[in-house]
Order: C-alpha cells, then sequence, then structure tokens
C-alpha cells in the first residue's frame, strides 16, 4: 500500500489542496485589489472634474439700473467705435448707484470703477438697445456679468493677496463689490451662458460657453453619421456575407484592421491633403475649406470607419448559420436571406458598435487640430441650418483644448467645466447604446 | 433482425423517378467527399441515407438543392436531374431550384419571429398568397400538414423559437412545405428531439408520401427501416447499396452493409 490509496480524513486538507485554495484565493485578491484601484482613480478622477468644473456653470452679475436717453443713444450710435459711449452710460450708472447704496466710490475715475465688470458689459447694453428700442427713453434694470476676477473673488478662487499685482482689479474694488452684495445689487446665479453661448476673446473668459462648440460637434456627428455608417455598415456585410475569400480580401481585411490601430492625427493630415487641398483646392468643392464641420466629420468618418466595420462583422458573425441555411434553403435569395434575416439578429451589434464609433469621433482632437478646427474662436452661431456644414465652428474637445491653453485661470475653469459637459454626451451616447441593445436583442 | 411490422408489407411502388442523379463527384478543396455516386429518387416515396459519420450523405442531400453553392470551396460535378431538368445547368436559378426543393435542418431552426410569420415567409418571397386571407389559409394549412395546428393555433404570434424542440422541427417541416415544394429534404431531422417527439415527427414523414418526395438522412437505421421506401447505404463517400429498405436491411447484398447495420463498422 502506498500513500496515495491510504485512506484519508475528508476534514483533514492535504499540502495540495491547502496550496491550491490558497493560490485561489490570492488570486481573487488580486482581482479585487485591481478593481479596488480602479474604483479609487475613477473617483478621484470625477472629484477633481466636478469639483472643479462646477464654479464654471455659476457667474457673478451685477443687477444695475442705467438710464437711457435718445440723445446718448444717437451719439453713440453714430460714433465709429459704438460701445465707448455705452460705457460711459454705464460708467454714470454706477457711480449714481454707489450714491444712492450710500456706497463710497474709492476711485476718482469712473472708468477704474467699472473695471470689475466684463469688458463685455458696454456691448451687452448695446444689444439689449438694439434688440429692443423702446427702452430707450426710460430707466430700466439690466444684468452685466462681472469680470472674471470678481467673480473668481465671490467664488473664492481669487483673494486680495492675489490682486497685489494685479492690473485689472485692486482690493478696494473688492470692498466695493463686498458692499455691493450687501446691497443686494450683486448675485451668482446659475450660467446659461456657459451652455448656450458662444466662445469669447481671451480677455473675456466670463462670456466664454460651449454652445458653438456642441452645435459644431453635432454637425460633425450628423457628418458622421450619415457618411461613415452607411459605408461601414455596407462595407461589412458586403466582406461578411457575399465576397469571395481570396488573398484580395484577406488583403482588406488586414488593412481594416490595421486602420482601427492607425493613430488619429495621420487621419487629420489625410484630410488636409484629401479634402482641404485636393477636394477645396484642386477640384474646388464648395465647403471643402479649412475649420468647417464638414471636413471635420469627414475626417472623423475616417477615422471611425474601421470601428463601425469591424464591430459589424463582429455581430453578423455572431448570428448563427443555421440561420442563413433556414432562409437559403426556402428559396430566398442571399440578399434576402442577409436582409430579412441575419441583419435584424445583428442590428444590436451593430448599434452599440456605431455608438461607440461615435462617441470615439465625438471626443476627438488631434485630427481637429490639423484642419483648423482649433485655433479657430467660435464667436458665433451658423446662420442657418444647412449653412451650419460649411461654417467655420470648433468642437467640444477642440473648444475645451483651446481654454486649457490660454493663461486666465478663469478659462481654465471653463475647460473642466466643457470637460463636464462633454461627459454627459458620452455618457448619454453609451447610454443609449446599452438601451437599444436591450431592446433588440432577441435570443434564438 | 430488423422485423418491422412494416417492413414486411412494404413493396417497392416507386414508378415515376423525381430525381435521377449520375456520376456526383463532390470535392472540398482536396478533399473527394462524394465519389461518383448515382442514385434515383421516386416520387412520392421515402428515400432514406444511411451511413456512419463523414460518409457523405449529408453533403450528397445538400447537392439535390444546391446548398453547397454556398460553401466556397466546395466543387460539385455529375448530373442531378430533376424532372428530366439538370439542375446544375447554369441557366438554373438556384433560388427557384430551392422554392422547389425545400429543406429541413438537423438542429431546427426556426426564424426568431413569430410561428405566423416563420410559415408566412417563403409564401411571401415567393409570391405565392395574393392577400392576407390567402395567407392565413396556407399558414394554416401548412400547420395542418406540419401536424402542430392544434398545438399552436392559439398563438400564432408567439415566438417560434419559444416553441419546444419537437414543436420546432415540426414547425420547421411545416415551414419547408408551405413554399409547396415538389421535393423536401430532411438532413437527421429527428437526431436532436426525444422519442416522443421523434416518433411524431415520423407519422408526419409518413403521411408527407402522399403528397412529395422525401428524402431523409438519418443515423438511426430503426428510422430508417420505419419510414423509408428505398434505402441507400454511404460509406467513405461511395454509395454502397440502394434498394428497397426491406431488402437493404434483411438481405444486404454488399458486405461493407451487412456489417454497418448488424453494428460491425460505423
Amino acid at each position: 500500500m502506498t500513500d496515495l490509496t491510504q485512506a484519508r480524513s475528508l476534514t483533514e486538507l492535504d499540502p495540495r489542496t491547502k496550496k491550491r485554495n490558497a493560490a485561489e484565493k490570492r488570486f481573487r485578491a488580486y482581482g479585487v485589489s485591481a478593481i479596488a484601484i480602479g474604483v479609487v482613480f475613477l473617483v478621484i478622477l470625477l472629484w477633481n472634474i466636478i469639483s472643479a468644473g462646477l464654479p464654471a456653470y455659476t457667474q457673478t452679475s451685477l443687477k444695475l439700473d442705467v438710464a437711457l436717453t435718445q440723445e446718448e443713444v444717437d451719439k453713440a450710435e453714430s460714433a465709429v467705435v459704438k460701445t465707448t459711449r455705452y460705457r460711459k452710460m454705464i460708467e454714470a450708472a454706477m457711480v449714481a448707484a454707489l450714491q444712492d447704496q450710500g456706497i463710497e466710490n474709492p476711485f476718482s475715475k469712473s472708468r477704474d470703477l467699472v473695471r470689475m465688470l466684463s469688458t463685455g458689459a458696454p456691448a451687452t447694453l448695446r444689444d439689449a438697445v438694439l434688440a429692443d428700442p423702446s427702452l430707450v427713453g426710460q430707466t430700466s434694470q439690466f444684468e452685466f456679468f462681472m469680470s472674471s476676477r470678481a467673480d473668481g473673488y465671490m467664488k473664492g478662487r481669487v483673494t486680495r493677496e492675489d490682486l497685489a499685482r494685479d492690473k485689472n482689479l485692486t482690493p478696494l474694488h473688492l470692498d466695493v463689490i463686498d458692499r455691493l452684495v450687501d446691497a443686494g445689487m450683486v448675485e451668482r446665479g446659475f450660467n446659461w451662458n456657459f451652455i448656450f453661448g458662444v466662445d469669447a476673446s481671451e480677455a473675456r473668459p466670463e462670456q466664454a460657453g460651449m454652445g458653438a462648440s456642441i452645435l459644431g460637434s453635432f454637425y460633425m456627428m450628423m457628418v458622421v453619421l450619415m457618411a461613415a455608417v452607411p459605408i461601414g455598415v455596407a462595407t461589412a456585410i458586403y466582406l461578411e456575407e457575399f465576397a469571395p475569400q481570396n488573398w484580395f480580401t484577406d488583403l482588406i481585411e488586414i488593412n481594416i484592421s490595421n486602420l482601427a490601430a492607425v493613430p488619429s492625427i495621420v487621419f487629420g493630415i489625410l484630410g488636409i491633403a484629401a479634402f482641404i487641398q485636393f477636394g477645396g483646392g484642386v477640384m474646388g468643392i464648395a465647403g471643402f475649406k479649412q475649420s468647417v464641420p464638414l471636413v471635420g466629420g469627414l475626417v472623423l468618418s475616417l477615422m471611425t470607419l474601421p470601428t463601425i466595420i469591424i464591430a459589424t462583422r463582429a455581430s453578423l458573425k455572431a448570428v448563427p448559420p443555421s440561420i442563413r441555411d433556414a432562409a437559403l434553403g426556402l428559396g430566398a435569395s442571399k440578399t434576402q436571406a442577409v436582409f430579412h434575416h441575419v441583419l435584424p439578429l445583428a442590428l444590436p451589434g451593430i448599434l452599440t458598435g456605431t455608438i461607440i464609433g461615435l462617441a470615439q469621433a465625438l471626443g476627438e482632437t488631434a485630427p481637429l487640430l490639423l484642419i483648423g478646427m482649433i485655433g479657430l474662436v467660435a464667436t458665433s452661431y451658423p446662420e442657418g441650418f444647412v449653412s451650419g456644414f460649411t461654417e467655420p465652428n470648433s468642437a467640444m474637445p477642440a473648444q475645451i483644448y483651446q481654454w486649457a491653453t490660454r493663461a486666465d485661470p478663469a478659462f481654465y475653469e471653463r475647460a473642466w467645466g466643457g470637460i463636464i459637459i462633454l461627459l454627459v454626451f458620452l455618457l448619454s451616447m453609451n447610454i443609449i447604446a446599452i438601451i437599444l441593445r436591450r431592446r433588440f436583442e432577441r435570443r434564438w | 433482425m430488423y422485423d418491422d411490422i412494416r417492413l414486411a408489407e412494404r413493396t417497392d411502388t416507386m414508378t415515376d423517378v423525381k430525381i435521377a442523379a449520375r456520376n456526383v463527384n463532390v470535392h472540398y478543396g482536396d478533399n473527394h467527399a462524394i465519389k461518383d455516386v448515382s442514385v434515383d429518387i421516386g416520387d412520392r416515396a421515402v428515400t432514406s441515407f444511411i451511413g456512419p459519420s463523414g460518409c457523405g450523405k449529408s453533403t450528397f442531400l445538400r447537392c439535390i438543392n444546391r446548398m453547397n453553392d454556398t460553401i466556397d470551396i466546395c466543387r460539385v460535378t455529375g448530373d442531378i436531374e430533376l424532372n428530366g431538368q439538370d439542375i446544375n445547368d447554369k441557366s438554373v436559378d438556384p433560388v427557384q431550384l430551392r422554392a422547389k426543393v425545400g429543406m429541413v435542418f438537423q438542429k431546427p431552426n426556426p426564424f426568431p419571429k413569430s410561428i405566423y410569420d416563420n410559415i408566412a415567409y417563403g409564401p411571401r418571397i415567393h409570391g405565392l398568397a395574393r392577400n392576407k386571407a390567402e395567407l392565413d389559409e396556407i399558414v394554416e394549412k401548412s400547420l395542418r400538414r406540419g401536424a402542430i395546428w392544434d398545438e399552436v393555433k392559439d398563438r400564432l404570434n408567439a415566438p417560434g423559437t419559444g416553441l419546444s424542440g419537437g414543436q420546432q422541427q415540426r414547425l420547421c417541416i411545416a415551414r419547408a412545405i408551405a413554399t409547396e415544394p415538389e421535393v423536401l429534404l430532411m438532413d437527421e431531422p429527428c437526431s436532436a428531439l426525444d422519442p416522443i417527439a421523434t416518433a411524431k415527427v415520423e407519422e408526419l414523414i409518413d403521411e408527407l408520401r402522399q403528397n412529395f418526395s422525401v428524402v431523409i438522412v438519418t443515423h438511426s437505421m430503426q428510422q430508417a427501416a420505419r419510414v423509408s421506401q428505398r434505402t441507400a447505404f454511404f460509406h467513405l463517400g461511395h454509395m454502397v447499396e440502394f434498394g428497397e429498405t426491406g431488402q437493404i436491411f434483411t438481405n444486404p447484398q454488399d458486405e461493407r452493409t451487412e456489417s454497418y447495420i448488424t453494428g460491425r463498422i460505423g
């Protein structure tokens, strides 16, 4: 009798089993710790984004009664630089307001006093007057954005020490602001302008918004949907269901897989060469210009194509061949078998792949850098729906990148705020992908 | 040894030849799967193909409705005539051929659609019904002929995939006969079914003989004995023996056939 065949107690673990159990426990511990590390990083990331980005969603503004007289407005409108006169009206109104409230005005020049307002304030006033001429001749209340530093002071970003060497604002301004807050004239409210407004120049971070670039991204996604999805799905169906198996189709397959791994900036260069220089330059196709969503969308389409093709082929492959046999056996043609039976079953997978491809395109920055959608200040909305495709615009990630490169910390805050919007879009796209998948998934 | 009671009363009633195959060879790439097979399949009769796994009986079956066309590396030579017409002729559209030669597969494969749509699909694509009423009629008739009408008549809108395995297979048979084929090919139709479901399908096959020419591939020799009038024995790509079922099982001419049916090979 050897040891092996001897009867052993069931309750007593032999060394091999002990070792095996220990190894299993270790492996589980590795797994749990890996997930824990991931979760910790995710929490840190989200906390960072939210804490740094949330202030962008509020903005301090000043409520001010401004008296508009016909004479002043006419003078302003006949001047070369029209906003100068409007600034003077605001200055006068502010001096008067301080007097009314009994707040001491520490500035001898009223121009210094209005430094606490956005430099865009006169334009805001003028736009209001142009929009509603009946305001002329009466005194009405306007809300003006405070300057980015005054806003930062309200948000706790800017302190008195910071202003010691600042040329824009002095601690004296802050004293006035404190009194104005007490008087209820300065308030911090939700910043709709950040979501729906357009980008502003470097001197006016308080007026910068994501609106135009959200629209730019939307136009590009439309182009990707119209260009990449039909081409990608058709290519995948042909390759998977109809193409003969030979060296040529093998070559195409290998190339598509490799294309998915090509750095996106390469697609940007291709975009310049193919669309802007050749399409717009040599062929003279209208609309193939720098910085336009049409070209941006086409470049992103090129980039997204491999993802869509690969996802579609994978989901076509996953449809059991017995379904194809069943349809063919009934006398359906190859095309009927594919479109009546295979494609509907592959649809959830195709949709998921497409949405993931779109999400990838939505967050892509590098190719946009090359076709000039970065460096452009998207200061206006497109004039019409169709012309939006061919009017210079930016895109969400490009806008974020641009703000992050600007010096003023107020822009930095906006970059984080923009990331929140981008993430919300990506998250909703992924949720849509999951819902569509659940809804269309059928068992066989 | 297979003294099934029906064997004795079975006579070769074959009068018309529905399908005539002559010198059929099939190559899968370098693999010579079917070697010089010639066989006559009768009208309104059940012909069974038996043989060990990999002997080529399913491959040969798939030649009859040109399902092998869908496999790139598969090459078929030789003549197969349906009603005297060469089915491999260039002018023959395989899609039209398959409407005449229906097929039931080994694994029940209903479409993931309603029972009604499963049956209606064939008639729809071939334009067999002019309106909804006609289509309803075809569906009911097919389900009745498929011996499944009573079980599903109250839930025609339920998914076909929700039925039991045996019901699914009868649904597939009903689906195949809905297009009014002349020949029905069955590739091991009962291999995934339990004995009770098998008995139902076999009964159905026996009834289908009234209207169709049925060819069935089976691994079960008992099944071949029970349902078919003529039997072909395949071995290693050759058709070894072909004759009346009773004769094949009681008095095989070839040594290999005898070895197989007595269980010595295969």
